[in-house]
């Protein structure tokens, strides 16, 4: 490619000079371009998928974070109504049923009442010296 | 038969084929950063492709890429944290690349030092204009665009052009002839 329009004026031996310098500075550019645009890139893809599982692990670790986070807040609201609920439903047991629960009870205690009777009878007339040794030893 | 969005993509998938490598070419040549003209590229693409169906093709496709580039790589510079980084890069960045890629060709020894000793001139001389005269000069004359289409590319008037490129070639020949 000629540039004579650009350097009219000049003489024909620096015209051609700058032609020359102009013209082998294109080709320069041009083959280190096709170097460069030809070299292998495995460099890139590697830190490209380095930096892919950082950033996968990182985010998944913030999910496991976040997650156990918001369960733990979800199980505390959940379990203190529960709680409450129950005692609230202990609370209000209808009449027809207490009236029914009552004589079991009673019923139970009676039971127990006489088996204490039973178990604690009287020392016999044989070992009462001896259980009388017994309490003097314990008083002092 | 083919929908009018698989015509469509398969039109894409042409033009990513045929301007893929120029359009690279040119954010190298800008940033002298392979990794971040591969980046570029990459999000020229991407954009190109989400307004594909606004083209029109009032310019060419050539040219409609190229501005996006050009645009891209304005927005990437403005960012202030890059900034910082630009200057580093541009002092640690080896101004004679270009001329280590110089093809021999049937040259002797000494043409070939000469050869590659100008354009590391050229070089030197292109990292040190404006951004836009970098630009205007890169799209000439390493790109082979005519001037409507630099006009087109950059969303500026063909004089403006001209002035840039005037200029620009102005101190290429000074540094050329300072160096004889």
């Amino acid at each position: 490619m000629s540039f004579k329009n650009e350097a009219r004026g000049k003489s024909s031996s620096e015209t051609t000079n700058l032609d020359s310098a102009l013209r082998e500075y294109r080709l320069s550019v041009h083959s280190w371009s096709d170097a460069a645009y030809s070299r292998p890139r495995t460099a890139m893809a590697t830190t490209r998928e380095s930096h892919f599982w950082r950033f996968a692990s990182g985010l998944a670790l913030s999910c496991v974070v976040i997650a156990s986070g918001i369960s733990a807040v979800v199980y505390q609201h959940h379990r203190q109504p529960a709680a409450v609920a129950l005692v609230q439903v202990a609370e209000r047991v209808p009449p027809v049923v207490q009236k029914q629960i009552q004589p079991a009870r009673q019923e139970d205690e009676d039971l127990l009442a006489k088996v204490d009777r039973d178990v604690a009878r009287g020392v016999p007339s044989a070992m009462e010296p001896l259980a009388q040794l017994m309490a003097e030893d314990e008083s002092q | 038969m083919a929908t009018a969005e698989e015509i469509a993509a398969e039109d894409f998938s042409a033009v990513v084929t045929k301007h893929r490598p120029r359009i690279f070419r040119f954010l190298l040549t800008s940033t002298h950063d392979a990794d971040l003209a591969e980046t570029l590229t990459q999000d020229c693409f991407l954009k190109a492709h989400r307004n594909w169906e606004s083209f029109r093709g009032e310019s060419s496709a050539m040219t409609w890429l190229m501005r996006i580039a050009i645009n891209l790589q304005k927005d990437h510079w403005r960012n202030r944290r890059m900034q910082f980084w630009r200057q580093t890069h541009s002092h640690a960045v080896d101004l004679d690349e270009a001329s280590e890629w110089l093809p021999s060709g049937e040259r002797t020894v000494e043409q070939q030092m000469l050869a590659r000793e100008r354009v590391g001139q050229v070089a030197k001389v292109v990292e040190r204009l404006s951004e836009r005269q970098r630009t205007v000069f890169l799209l000439r004359y390493v790109e082979e665009l005519e001037l409507s289409e630099i006009a087109l590319a950059t969303g500026i008037n063909e004089g403006t052009v001209k002035a840039h490129l005037s200029r620009a070639l102005a101190k290429v020949r000074g540094e050329l002839e300072g160096k004889r």
